[in-house]
Formats: C-alpha cells, sequence, structure tokens
C-alpha cells in the first residue's frame, strides 16, 4: 500500500503515473505496486467508459462486412471480389468480428472491469444496508423545514412517524420504505428516514445479472446443439447425427443423448395473399416418439415444436419434385425427390439431379430452374407468377462428364462442380435445354435417356435445437432489466422529523419536518406532506403540483 | 370514408397542424428571449453602479416575471398548444386506423413504425409537458413529427398488407411497441440534449452560438436543468430498449431457433444499448460528465437513426420488414 501511496504524491496531478527511475531515491512501485496500479486501472470509470465505446464500435464492422458465422457464402464472394483487401480483412478477423480475438478482449476486460468495481461495492453495498443511517441533523433551518402541529403526547407522534416511514406491507416493501433512526435528545426526538440504497441495490442487480447472462452464454455454447435437416412430404426424418444435413454441437454435448425420435412430414399447408406474400405455413407431421407412441402435431413459423431434448422450428420450405431418369440402356439410374432452392418470392427454385449410377457412358448432371406458376415474359422468356404450384414447368439444362462425387470430397447437394462437366449441345450448337410438366416423359439430348416428372411434393427446412441455458439466460436477463429500472427509478430521499412536546402542556407534539433529495425529485415534498400528515392525524394534501424546470 | 382514406386524411392533417405548432412556439420562444434580453439590458443599464453588475444575471429572470410574456408570445404558445394537442389526438386516429385498416398492429413495416413513432415522441412531450413546463421542446419536437410525417406518407407509404408468417406473433405487439416507445422517448431526450449543447456552447461564448441568430437559446433553460431533463428520459428510453433487447431475443429464440445471431439489426441494437450505456457512465465519471456525456448521447441518437434508416434499407439480414423497395 505505502509504495503506491508515495507514488501517487509524486506523481498527483498527473491521470497515469509510471515509475520514476529518475529520482534515485523515489519509492519504487515493484511488482506487486505494479499489480496493484494495473487492477486499479482495469477497475477504474474510466476504462469501463472507452471499453463501452470499444465495444459499441468494433460491433459496428459486423453489421457491415459480411461475416463467415451468418453467411459464409458471401463472405467467400467478398474476399474473392476484393482480392488483397478481402484477405487481409479476412486474417484480422473483420469477417468473423464476434469471434474475433479484439472483439472478445475488449468484452472479456469490460467484464473483469466490471467484477473488479462491482464485488467491492457489493460488500460495502451490503455494510452500509446494516449500519444505521445516519442521525438527523440538529437543525432543519437549512432544508426549508414544515412545522405542524399534532394533538396527541409524543410516544404517538414517535409511533405515528415510524409507522408512516416504516416499508409497506408485502413485496412492494421490498422496494419501498425508509430505513428508520430515533434519536432521543433532551425531552425531543429526532427520526431519520433514508431511501435510496435501493439504488445501489439495483445497480449491483443489474451488473451481477450481466455476469450471469455472460456464464450463461457461455454454458450455452458448451451444452447446446444445433442441426438443420430437409424433410420432403411423405419421408420420414430420424432424430440422429447421420440424418442431419448439418450439425454442430458445443464441446459437451453427448451426441449419444439424441432421443431417437422419428418426424414424418405428412403435408405443408402454405397461404399467399393476393399480393402473393407468405400468410402462412403449416407443416403437418407424425411424430413417433422412442418408444413407439405415436402423435399428430404440427410446426408452424413461430410456434416451434416442443420435443424431448429439444425445439423444432420451421424455417424454411419450397418443392422437392420427384423424378425418374432412366440411362441410354433403359434402366433405371435415379429416382428420388430433389430439394429445389426458392430464389424469390414466387419461389422460381433451382436444383440439380445428378445420375452418377449409369450402366455405361458418361455420368449425367442437371441443373434445372422450377417455376410454378409458368408465364412467358415480354422478351419472350419464361417466368413464375405466383408462388403456388398452378402450371409447373422445370427447364433443365443437361450436362455430362464426370460428376465429381467420387474424390471423396463433401459437395454441395444444390450445384454441379462443373470442373469435369461440359453441357450437352443441341443441332445448333448451343446448350441443349429441356422443358417438363408434370406427369411427362422427356427424351435427354444425344439418346442419353429419359427423365419422367412424376409429382410435386413440398419439402421443410427444419431446425432442431437443444440448448439447455435458456432458462438461466432468461432469469439473468429478467435479474439485469430489473436491475436496470431499480437503480434508474428508485428515489433517493431523506426525510428529517423534530418531536418536540408542546409547551406546558404534554397532550400535543410540535413536529417539524424537512425532506433531502435531488432537484428533479418533485415527488418528495408530497412524501414529507404524507408523513407529517400521519402524524399529524390528518389528510394529505393533494399532490397534483407542477414543478418548473426553470 | 375507409380506413385508409380517414388514416392518411388525418395524419395529413396532424402533419400541417404540427407545422403551425412548430412556427408558433418558435416564436414564441423568440419573443421570450427578446424580453429576457431586453430585461437584462434594462437592468444593466439600470444598475450601471459597479456593486449591480455582477448580480445583475440572476436578478433578470425574476425581473421579467411581473411583466410577463409579452401578448405575442402568449397568443403564440396558444395556438402552439392547441395544434399540438389536435395534431395529437388526429395523428393518433391516423394510427388506429391504419391498424384497423391493416388488420393488425400498425408497427410492421418502415411507413407504420415511422407514423407510430413520431406519435409517441409527441404523446411524451405533452405527457411530461403536463408535469413541468417543456415548451421550450416543442419546436424540436413538433419540428422532427412534422419532418418525420412527411416522409412517411410521401416516400415510405406502402397499401397495409397481411402480415407475413414471421411477425405473426403476440411478440409483435410487445417487442415493437416497446421499441417504437423507446424511440420516441429517445427523441425528445435527444432534443433536450441538443438544446443543452447549443446553451452551454452559448454560455461559454463559443463561436457563433453567441451571436444574434442564437438569441432564442436565451429562452431555453440553463444547461444543467436541460442535462437533468435529458438524463430523466433517456434513463426511461435505456430501460425500455433494455426490454426491446430482451423480448427480442426472446422472439427470436421463438421464432429463428436463436435467441441472439449477430444480425444487422441485432448488431446496431447492441450497439446503441452499449453507447446509452456509456453516456450513463459518462454522466458519473470525472471529466466526461457534461458536454462530453451529452455528445455521447448524440452519437447514441445517431445510432438508433441509423438503425431504422439505413440498416432498414441497405443490410439484409432477418429484420428486412421495411417493404422500401
Amino acid at each position: 500500500m505505502s509504495d503506491i501511496e508515495g507514488l501517487e504524491e509524486i506523481g498527483a496531478p498527473r491521470r497515469f503515473s509510471v515509475d520514476n527511475y529518475a529520482i534515485a531515491d523515489g519509492p519504487r512501485l515493484g511488482w506487486r505496486g505494479w499489480l496493484r496500479w494495473g487492477w486499479r486501472q482495469v477497475t477504474s470509470m474510466r476504462l469501463a467508459l472507452v471499453l463501452l465505446l470499444l465495444l459499441g464500435l468494433a460491433a459496428i464492422p459486423g453489421s457491415v462486412l459480411p461475416q463467415w458465422p451468418q453467411d459464409a457464402a458471401a463472405t467467400r464472394q467478398f474476399i474473392q471480389d476484393n482480392g488483397a483487401w478481402g484477405e487481409i480483412a479476412d486474417a484480422i478477423g473483420l469477417l468473423d468480428v464476434f469471434g474475433s480475438a479484439w472483439f472478445t478482449a475488449i468484452y472479456l476486460l469490460l467484464f473483469a472491469s466490471l467484477v473488479g468495481c462491482i464485488v467491492p461495492r457489493s460488500v460495502a453495498h451490503f455494510r452500509a444496508m446494516r449500519a444505521e443511517p445516519a442521525a438527523a441533523p440538529s437543525s432543519l433551518k437549512r432544508y426549508e423545514p414544515v412545522e405542524e402541529t399534532a394533538q396527541v403526547p409524543l410516544e404517538e407522534a414517535v409511533r405515528r412517524a415510524r409507522h408512516a416511514l416504516r416499508p409497506r406491507q408485502g413485496w412492494a416493501g421490498l422496494l419501498d420504505g425508509h430505513r428508520v433512526r430515533v434519536d432521543e435528545r433532551g425531552t425531543a426526538v429526532a427520526i431519520a428516514g433514508e431511501k435510496g440504497h435501493v439504488r445501489e441495490f439495483g445497480n449491483l442487480l443489474f451488473h451481477l445479472s450481466l455476469v450471469a447472462v455472460l456464464l450463461a452464454v457461455a454454458a450455452g455454447s458448451l451444452l447446446t446443439y444445433r442441426g438443420q435437416a430437409v424433410i420432403t412430404e411423405g419421408s420420414t426424418f430420424t432424430n440422429a447425427v447421420v440424418d442431419y444435413d448439418t450439425y454442430e454441437a458445443g464441446r459437451f454435448f453427448d451426441p449419444g443423448s439424441l432421443e431417437p425420435f422419428t418426424l414424418r412430414l405428412d403435408a405443408l399447408d402454405s397461404e399467399f395473399y393476393g399480393d402473393g406474400r407468405p400468410s402462412h405455413f403449416r407443416a403437418n407431421v407424425t411424430l413417433t416418439e422412442p418408444d413407439g407412441q405415436s402423435r399428430p402435431a404440427a410446426i408452424e413459423v413461430n410456434r416451434p415444436l416442443q420435443v424431448a431434448g429439444g425445439k423444432i422450428y420451421l424455417l424454411g420450405n419450397g418443392f422437392a419434385p420427384r423424378f425418374t431418369i432412366t440411362d441410354a440402356d433403359g434402366e433405371v439410374a435415379f429416382s428420388g425427390a430433389v430439394p429445389f432452392l426458392p430464389q424469390d418470392s414466387v419461389y422460381t427454385s433451382t436444383g440439380v439431379v445428378k445420375v452418377p449410377d449409369v450402366t455405361s457412358g458418361p455420368q449425367i448432371g442437371l441443373a434445372g430452374t422450377l417455376l410454378p406458376t409458368v408465364v412467358e415474359t415480354a422478351d419472350g422468356g419464361l417466368a413464375s407468377a405466383w408462388p403456388q404450384p398452378l402450371d409447373p414447368v422445370i427447364v433443365f439444362f443437361v450436362y455430362t462428364g464426370d460428376l465429381g462425387l467420387d474424390d471423396g470430397v463433401p459437395q454441395n447437394v444444390y450445384r454441379l462442380d462443373m470442373t469435369e462437366l461440359a453441357p450437352v449441345l443441341d443441332e445448333a450448337g448451343e446448350p441443349a435445354t429441356l422443358a417438363i410438366r408434370p406427369g411427362e416423359t422427356v427424351d435427354l439430348p444425344q439418346g442419353l435417356g429419359t427423365i419422367t416428372w412424376e409429382s410435386l411434393p413440398r419439402f421443410i427446412a427444419v431446425d432442431l435445437r437443444a440448448d439447455p441455458s435458456l432458462p438461466w439466460l432468461l432469469a439473468a436477463s429478467a435479474g439485469a432489466f430489473v436491475g436496470i429500472a431499480i437503480s434508474l427509478f428508485g428515489s433517493r430521499r431523506r426525510i428529517w422529523l423534530h418531536l418536540t412536546p408542546g409547551p406546558g402542556t404534554s397532550a400535543v407534539t410540535l413536529v417539524s419536518g424537512a425532506v433531502l433529495a435531488p432537484a428533479h425529485d418533485s415527488a418528495a415534498s408530497r412524501e414529507l406532506d404524507r408523513v407529517m400528515a400521519a402524524v399529524a392525524g390528518r389528510a394529505p394534501a393533494d399532490g397534483d403540483d407542477k414543478a418548473s424546470e426553470d | 370514408m375507409d380506413p385508409a382514406a380517414a388514416s392518411v386524411f388525418s395524419l395529413w392533417t396532424a402533419t400541417v397542424l404540427y407545422a403551425i405548432a412548430m412556427v408558433a412556439y418558435s416564436v414564441r420562444l423568440g419573443r421570450i428571449a427578446d424580453a429576457k434580453v431586453a430585461a437584462k439590458r434594462e437592468l444593466a443599464e439600470v444598475g450601471a453602479a459597479p456593486a449591480a453588475a455582477a448580480p445583475a444575471t440572476s436578478v433578470a429572470t425574476p425581473a421579467d416575471a411581473p411583466a410577463g410574456p409579452s401578448v405575442v408570445a402568449r397568443k403564440a404558445l396558444g395556438i402552439g398548444r392547441a395544434a399540438t394537442l389536435v395534431g395529437a389526438v388526429l395523428h393518433g386516429v391516423g394510427v388506429i386506423a391504419r391498424g384497423i385498416d391493416a388488420g393488425h398492429v400498425p408497427w410492421s413495416n418502415m411507413y407504420e413504425f415511422t407514423i407510430s413513432g413520431a406519435w409517441v415522441a409527441v404523446v411524451v412531450f405533452l405527457v411530461v409537458q403536463r408535469v413541468r413546463d417543456i415548451a421550450y421542446l416543442a419546436p424540436g419536437v413538433t419540428a422532427l413529427a412534422t419532418i418525420a410525417l412527411g416522409l412517411a406518407l410521401t416516400v415510405l407509404y406502402r397499401e397495409a398488407t397481411g402480415l407475413q408468417p414471421a411477425l405473426q406473433s403476440f411478440w409483435l405487439v410487445i417487442h415493437v411497441s416497446i421499441a417504437v416507445i423507446s424511440t420516441g422517448v429517445f427523441t425528445v431526450a435527444a432534443v433536450a440534449t441538443v438544446l443543452q449543447l447549443l446553451r452551454s456552447g452559448r454560455d461559454r461564448g463559443t463561436g457563433a452560438l453567441a451571436g444574434g441568430p442564437f438569441r432564442w437559446l436565451e429562452a431555453v433553460p440553463s444547461a444543467t436543468s436541460l442535462e437533468a431533463l435529458a438524463f430523466r428520459l433517456n434513463a426511461v428510453g435505456f430501460v425500455l430498449w433494455t426490454f426491446t433487447l430482451v423480448a427480442g431475443a426472446i422472439w427470436a429464440e421463438h421464432a429463428w431457433g436463436r435467441y441472439w445471431g449477430w444480425d444487422p439489426k441485432e448488431v446496431w441494437t447492441f450497439v446503441i444499448w452499449v453507447l446509452y450505456a456509456a453516456y450513463l457512465h459518462a454522466r458519473t465519471t470525472q471529466g466526461w460528465s457534461g458536454r462530453k456525456a451529452a455528445w455521447l448521447a448524440i452519437s447514441a441518437y445517431v445510432a438508433v437513426i441509423m438503425n431504422f434508416t439505413i440498416v432498414n434499407t441497405l443490410f439484409q439480414g432477418l429484420h428486412s420488414y421495411a417493404e422500401v423497395s
């Protein structure tokens, strides 16, 4: 302690002082002193302020630049488009701001500062709560006192005053009421009522709750799992890691703990407004529990389905046309439903069919565009006019070559890997296209085989997620909200009463009262009047006074 | 008249009334400032004796009280009050009629959010006005309301439509209404903060602020009381914003399966929250209270406006409900 005090004497006018080796006899900080100095900087309000500003500024690039966790495709595109600058931005974490070292450093330092500030204050507050309030001043003259005469003896007046100042009955009393101190001064009694500790209580609750929020989020990221699956009408999803299209889990999540329920999509109801915007999606599913019990259920946007160990969210939908493809030898080379991803609000959807298992010849790839309600545009092209399949058409480009499925590299199922593929050309030398309607069978160009569009089921994209930290996170957030409200709206007042036995008779008591409150607290004088009225036994004055700021 | 036409008609009338109120309140502010300056000068001339020079400023305020504001100022105040009040009623009718027309709460796109937010700002002003005299804020508040309504009706207007599935939730009522209300509260606070900065600039005699064009600043309260007012409003706004953030996270968990995903709107909501938190800390930090803290509050309000304008229109995210394209 002594070393740092010595330092402050030398460097008193300066905000930041460092060990001064220029003065031979000057006091040395030593490593303990340095630690203490460092800790004092970390916990200073000034640093907290700077860190808050940094945190706000640091978050902004996360909304301006594409971010890996939010949109990997856009981020990759951004790096490609911007060359070296894109690489640099990626290297310094601008494309993953919220996972970057510097963003983490800022908020961890902020929380260190917060903890260092709040723990000693909590201890001090706990002590202050147990200590007696300060006594009323011996003279109230400085505080614009109000005077009154109560027609009761002194003891009764004191009892009434204490009663008026004490907390209200019920839970509101926790926030309301004064801590009271009574001093006997000769024949007179001085009463001090103090209110305002609740503000500091709220302040501490708020900051401790923020720490709890951070801990809950951290715990959640370790214990959560999240998976996406695409389910076509009539098909069934089994809750196991292998059945997810994508699957992420926290370090401490045990994949073996996934409940092996199954979910069959019976039908997807979709409705649209007159202008083509979506109005309603409802996935009717059959949920089969691990014990074999089945029940119908529904998943809607905003209404996830609660299942054992998590929730299922409806996040997307589209068409998954079902095809049968025969190869040049007439053998069935492909049969199944293929999800086409919607590209716009009228469900113009794109998808690919990969046919690796041909009997002979090169592999076939089809890239198609589905138009649910086809119309001819002014320039002779085709477009979709309506999101529902009133007159669906798929236009395919056909490719042959090597689909690249045997390289062992995981492939995007919605895209063809074009490196070893070449478009099939028509007689004119243009890439061949073929249009097909449901139920039709169309020959593939150059005798490659045939394609039959069997039916047009829909698919849903669902997210399954479990996060055991959610109740804790909610509780911590609620604590923060309540804390900040108490801390900012709690009133800070001191009410003082001097009670003196009436001259000549002890049947009356002279009451002198004053209140000390911040200037903006226009309700303070009403509060004083309420207490005075209670002591005098009269009704309080109607307190609808208009205060003016100037 | 059908609800859609009634809504637009009421809102246009309210816009005109706010514009009238703005002019009237500004005239009043100017006249009061003139009176104060004249009273000051008179006192300075009368009290040319050296002893009277110092207290002249503090005496000026009570001195002009018995004389009262001029007839023009009083009439302007009457016009301003009446126009604001009737404007607010018609504005409210317009917002409610829009809700009836759309068949849902009137804050599902940018047009609806703007008319509702502007209404809240005016109502907050009127409510505070009942408790304490803040007529000096009226030119700013009515000007912002006029601009907001004018822009909404001309640029942002969209026919009422049904809600898309993601918005069909009672959290739309809770989360967005509180966001609208806190935006309104922050707006009134920002007007007070701007006045505070101008007033303290004039008191310090900086540049153009000390000159004649800014004489109307004599009619607004001291920088200290403006700071106190702005703080109390910002405190209310901050608590409401905290609620907006938490309620938004709960809704996101219901609708998208995650409570926080750093969507652009979420990023900016967070930035605003952090900036107002910094402002609240700055107020109690030595060397930062006063003007520096006020600038922080202004930057936080700029972020509120950015979040509402740029983030809605330019950034692609899950919160893209603006419908302005």
